[in-house]
């Protein structure tokens, strides 16, 4: 065919002019000799750039073990905190209000974000899909400090009280971009055979998505969550207005809740030695927390990677 | 004379505005192996996915004639009801990846919720595996993941996956054509096995497999019927210059 013998010749005419580049290369030893200089300067310098990022990350993991060890004992996870002055006690209504919060909007974002994500992955070309993952794209963007206010106008003034609810809602928005962008993602990977296999067999679509290819890819969506919990567990401005914050224990989310970010910004704000101690404390709960949540999902994603 | 079980009749089949089958009438008849032959891009997929209607997973397609499974039209029947009646394997092994063999023979009932008493889904699996000449290779892991297998052997668990759901007609697109020629031969040696529990529809690319495996063959070109009948007689006496053409390897 006609085109064919184009598409011939085309290919004859670049292995000439590359055989011909190649020849003024291979007869230049010295242009040899400084390509290996080069190699070796660029490997170097991007080894030393790793490694100066991940010093303020030690830095600051040191600096809190250091100060933050001292406070963890066992009082520090079962105990409630002590008034000013008292020496002990402990901070585990805010440990649990943490997860209370995270569980709350977990349970609020996941449904809605693995939906939206199954929704783009689908009808990828759509003008909806377009519109939400535009959305969603701004809604990454939004400060968290906005998420706080919203949620406050939103939901604590009209309910007439801080709640830990309203500071799941808070949360949960910041985690939604997260969820659904991680299970567009993931689910795009999924090969089209895969659905096809299920169709022929006779089973509806939605079967096939629920039963075949969320399945399928499930360590994905998984790490997404994760992700987002990481993300959320230490923020501090969305709770502010919302959450608010307990010296007591409270398991009713439709009172004021306190959490470990909370804690950490009323004590380090405080002017008592103590509490400055607690906060340290709290932190390095905190960061090996989300450290744990990473691992955790860094696992999930090559335990359960389900190969095609 | 032969007993029909599929009747095509001058139908046509669009994506948009390009027409990719062209007013095509042919019967398709119990228990033997029909070929659609022809080369790349003249509609052989696109023919023999709209017998399971698979062609209406894909957006803006349209279609003229009609299309009977014995006495009923396909398009007046749920494409659901008539996939677990017309079943289909790929040109690539899609085992379901999550699943173990076992799993995956059964997967057109448990996904499709249809509940089987334990002995009887152990008949099913294990009639569907000897059918697909698979048995003997994995009694011994069917609790293994599907994936574990050879290509070949994941085309064959394909197969008895589809067979698990005793359909009427099994469509096989190119299902040797991502294998290598030893698990070509189980594979084509399967499809002469098979004819006497199911109809077969065969696209393949390769003229010889057509040759000795199928009964009927049909030719296409750019998504016109050249010609059909029986193999033999198509590979002797072609009645179409272009057929003898693509035969003797002149295109295509
Ligand atoms: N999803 C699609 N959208 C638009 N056009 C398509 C689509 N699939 C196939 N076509 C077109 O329809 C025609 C027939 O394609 P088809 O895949 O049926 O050919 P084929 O005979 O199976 O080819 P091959 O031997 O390469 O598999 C081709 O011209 C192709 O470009
Ligand atoms: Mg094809």
């Amino acid at each position: 065919m006609g085109y064919q013998k184009d598409v011939k010749s085309l290919m004859e005419k670049e292995i000439n002019k590359n055989l011909e580049n190649n020849q003024s290369f291979i007869v230049n030893d010295k242009h040899i000799f400084f390509r290996k200089i080069y190699n070796i300067l660029f490997k170097t310098s991007i080894i030393l750039f790793s490694i100066i990022s991940i010093i303020p990350l030690f830095l600051i993991l040191f600096y809190v073990l250091q100060k933050g060890i001292t406070a963890i004992d066992w009082d520090f996870f079962v105990k409630l905190p002590k008034p000013v002055g008292v020496e002990g006690g402990g901070i585990s209504n805010a440990i649990i209000g943490t997860f209370l919060i995270i569980l709350m909007s977990s349970l609020m974002s996941v449904p809605l974000g693995v939906g939206t994500g199954i929704f783009l992955s689908e009808y990828q070309n759509s003008k909806l899909a377009y519109v939400v993952r535009l959305f969603v794209e701004v809604l990454q963007g939004v400060p968290s400090i906005v998420m706080g206010i919203i949620a406050y106008l939103w939901v604590v003034r009209p309910m007439g009280i801080f709640s830990g609810f309203s500071g799941a809602i808070a949360l949960g928005m910041m985690m939604l971009p997260v969820i659904i962008k991680n299970t567009e993602e993931t689910l795009k990977l999924i090969p089209h055979s895969l659905k096809e296999a299920s169709m022929s067999l006779g089973v509806p679509y939605y079967k096939t998505i629920l039963k075949v290819v969320l399945p399928s890819s499930i360590s994905g969506i998984v790490t997404g969550v994760l992700i987002g919990i990481a993300r959320i567990a230490g923020e501090t401005a969305p709770l502010l207005f919302t959450a608010f914050g307990n010296p007591f224990m409270n398991l009713n989310i439709f009172k004021p809740m306190n959490s470990l970010s909370l804690l950490i910004f009323n004590y380090a704000t405080s002017p008592y030695q103590d509490w400055h101690r607690i906060a340290w404390g709290a932190s390095l709960f905190l960061i090996v927390f989300v450290l744990f949540t990473n691992l955790v999902a860094n696992g999930v994603a090559k335990k359960w990677k389900v190969e095609f | 004379m032969e007993s029909r079980v599929l009747e095509i009749k001058d139908f046509s089949m669009y994506y948009g505005d390009t027409k990719a089958v062209d007013n095509i009438s042919m019967d398709v008849y119990k228990n033997k192996v029909t070929a659609i032959m022809g080369p790349s891009g003249c509609g052989k997929t696109t023919l023999l996915r709209s017998i399971n209607r698979m062609h209406e997973l894909v957006a803006d397609t349209r279609t003229t004639g009609e299309i009977r499974l014995y006495d009923t039209e396909i398009h007046s029947i749920s494409p659901i009801v008539l996939r677990r009646k017309i079943g289909m394997v790929f040109q690539r092994p899609n085992p379901f990846p999550t699943m173990s063999i076992y799993d995956n023979v059964i997967a057109g009932y448990k996904l499709n919720g249809i509940r089987l008493k334990r002995a009887d889904r152990d008949i099913i699996v294990e009639d569907s595996l000897k059918k697909a000449a698979l048995w003997e290779e994995v009694k011994d892991k069917l609790h293994r993941k599907g994936t574990f297998l050879s290509g070949g052997q994941q085309q064959r668990l394909c197969v008895a996956r589809a067979l698990a759901m005793k359909p009427e007609i099994l469509l096989l697109d190119e299902p040797t054509s991502a294998l290598d020629p030893k698990a070509t031969t189980k594979i084509e040696s399967l499809i002469e096995e098979l004819k006497i529990y199911v109809t077969m529809v065969l696209v393949t690319h390769n003229m010889s497999q057509a040759a000795r495996v199928s009964d009927y063959t049909a030719f296409l070109f750019l998504g016109e019927l050249v010609e059909y009948g029986q193999t033999q007689k198509m590979f002797t006496t072609p009645e179409d210059k272009r057929t003898e053409e693509y035969l003797t390897g002149k295109f295509g």
